[in-house]
């Protein structure tokens, strides 16, 4: 059975905390935050994905993926178009046959345990298609009975607004409207793991950002979720940890803070001094990694909360600072970087 | 922080997904084929069209020369399969096409219920159509045209079935292959006129030159007629054509199977 992995629910996590989690962690299998952010790194992996191997042709496909995804993190997938995103997720829900690799989900095979693998795994598809004249409420009490413990197909339709749009047939539903049924679908199954697969290309920023709260509740009520995107704010904003896939492999793998300041060296600061002083105000702040001088301003990269640091620093030293810049590493730059130290740019997706 | 290892069950407990799930399906399936009438117009409200325009031609109601049928009644097993050859070649194979090539099959397959269900399913109903588009033509002949089949009531169900399963399995084998619906709509017509023009839909088989007659005893809708005739007579209808639709039925059904493609 697979009862020793409890979905986690919101405030009753483990009360063992690592404390050790001060910067980045430089290993390859980052470990999830347990203080701040919202996997359990105490509990084993909900999905373990070991030297996956899944080629479509020589340059297409998953050539050796590898990570673990906790039980209540929100996973992210990011990467270039036919980096193989959304190949290894596939392979999780177990659309797709590996050629050789390891996946693990809750314990079970997604091959071998389909039906009950696929119980406790809900998808969301890139492209979501169902019978153009079937009706929202129609395909909601239909997937529903696929299940064996599904979610209410009402509330489900109230969470999600789709509660006046349940006579609706399928192809007179806006692109909005099929992308919030598509999540319905995944989420139908009260599932444990859902899986998102490229939630919110093609919606209004309005849309997206409603899509995010909502995948926010979703992950409140316990449902570990893999997110494939390639918008670097989406995950900055929900992804607890995300892997970077390039070329069929990943290419790094942290928390989006780890990332960023991995890549981009943590945040800098610029500032105009009122007066000159020594460097060493500022480089025994702990915070403080380097100190430069360009012209007449000073620019002091770091990490943490480098600006509260370094203007109390400056206070108690009696300088003032002008003109006052702060730029901080993001995951776009280290997205950016890691793919370009990759040493290509990659085409548009390949996928068959 | 090491990666825990993860028991293996051996043998999975929860298997298979609930079977209510499969009479949903099919139930919407049957919604869905009344929103889209296709299988409807042409299994259902064409046959009784037929009926009703017959039914106004006294003449067809006099004994045709040499049986004991009158001429109506010899031309409801072409009818029956007019009706037949339509569900399916035209409206099963092309909404199966369309479910595959638009990912209503891989949406499917992402859920516990196997995605043969929705085959399945969209077979069932097309099959119910069928059942009743036979029931209307063969209960119209018997109330407005003095069909009796009561005699070989058995011979003409056995060959209803057998026309029934060879039909469905070509529709299938064109479903498993075409790879977008209008292949599979072209596919279908193509099978279409020929196997009913051996059926005798525009010129009676008997006025075939004798090598076409003889080519048309191994076409299913010819077979179905031969044998559907000989039980409205009374006989057991023949070996021959009985097998020569349980031969397509068993091919073209095995090869469809091994062909379909599910992506």
């Amino acid at each position: 059975m697979i009862t020793p992995y409890m979905p986690r629910r919101h405030g009753q996590e483990s009360t063992a905390v690592t404390t050790n989690i001060a910067g980045p962690a430089p290993a390859e299998e980052a470990v999830p935050r347990d203080s701040a952010g919202h996997g359990s790194a105490d509990s084993p992996p909900v999905v373990r994905v070991d030297r996956l191997r899944k080629l479509y042709g020589p340059s297409t496909g998953v050539e050796d993926v590898s990570f673990s995804v906790y039980p209540g993190e929100v996973f992210g997938i990011i990467g270039p178009n036919g980096a193989g995103k959304t190949t290894t997720v596939e392979c999780i829900s177990g659309m797709r046959v590996p050629d050789s690799g390891v996946i693990d989900v809750l314990g079970l095979d997604p091959q071998a345990d389909r039906a009950a693998v696929r119980e406790c795994v809900g998808v969301q598809l890139q492209e979501s298609a169902l019978p153009i004249l079937i009706k929202v409420g129609e395909v909601l009490n239909l997937f529903a009975s696929f299940y064996r413990q599904p979610t209410d197909a009402a509330e489900l339709m109230d969470a999600l607004g789709l509660t006046e749009h349940r006579g609706t047939t399928f192809r007179r539903l806006s692109g909005g409207l099929k992308q919030r049924l598509s999540i319905a679908l995944a989420l139908i199954g009260n599932p444990r793991i859902a899986i998102l697969d490229e939630l919110t290309t093609g919606l209004d920023p309005q849309a997206r950002r409603d899509t995010w709260q909502l995948i926010e509740h979703v992950r409140d009520r316990g449902v570990t979720i893999i997110l494939v995107t390639h918008f670097m704010d989406e995950a900055e904003r929900l992804c607890d940890r995300v892997v970077l896939i390039d070329r069929g492999k990943v290419a790094a793998l942290d928390t989006p803070a780890g990332l960023a300041a991995r890549a981009g060296g943590g945040s800098h600061l610029q500032f105009v001094p009122s007066a000159l002083f020594a460097d060493s105000v500022l480089t025994t702040l702990p915070a403080v990694t380097a100190v430069e001088h360009v012209g007449p301003r000073v620019r002091v990269t770091g990490t943490g909360d480098l600006v509260t640091a370094v203007i109390h620093a400056l206070e108690a030293a009696h300088i003032e600072a002008k003109d006052i810049q702060v730029e901080s590493a993001t995951l776009d730059d280290a997205y950016v970087r890691l793919i370009h130290h990759a040493g290509h740019i990659r085409k548009e997706a390949l996928r068959p | 922080m090491t990666i825990h290892a993860i028991p293996r069950r051996s043998t999975p407990t929860r298997a298979r997904p609930p079977g209510q799930g499969f009479r949903e399906l099919v139930k919407v399936e049957a919604k869905l084929a009344v929103r889209a009438p296709i299988g409807l117009v042409l299994g259902v409200l064409l046959p009784t069209m037929f009926l009703v325009i017959f039914n106004a031609i006294p003449a067809l109601k006099k004994p045709a020369a040499g049986t004991t049928l009158t001429l109506f009644a010899q031309y409801i097993p072409v009818l029956i399969c007019l009706s037949l050859a339509l569900i399916a070649l035209v409206s099963l194979p092309i909404p199966l096409v369309t479910n595959r090539q638009t990912g209503v099959l891989r949406r499917f397959s992402a859920t516990p219920a196997p995605p043969s269900w929705l085959l399945a399913a969209q077979v069932l109903t097309n099959l119910a159509m069928a059942v009743v588009a036979i029931v209307i033509l063969v209960g119209g002949g018997a109330l407005f045209f003095g069909v009796h089949l009561a005699p070989q009531l058995a011979g003409f169900a056995l060959s209803a079935l057998l026309v029934l399963l060879a039909m469905f399995a070509i529709g299938l084998l064109v479903a498993a292959i075409a790879r977008a619906p209008a292949v599979a709509g072209v596919l279908g017509t193509v099978l279409l006129y020929p196997l009913l023009f051996f059926a005798g839909l525009w010129a009676p088989r008997q006025d075939l030159a004798p090598v076409w007659q003889h080519i048309g005893t191994y076409t299913p809708l010819c077979a179905a007629v031969q044998a559907m005739e000989s039980a409205m007579q009374g006989h057991f209808p023949p070996a021959q054509p009985l097998l020569v639709m349980a031969g397509y039925a068993v091919v073209f059904g095995i090869a469809a199977v091994r062909l379909f493609r599910w992506e």
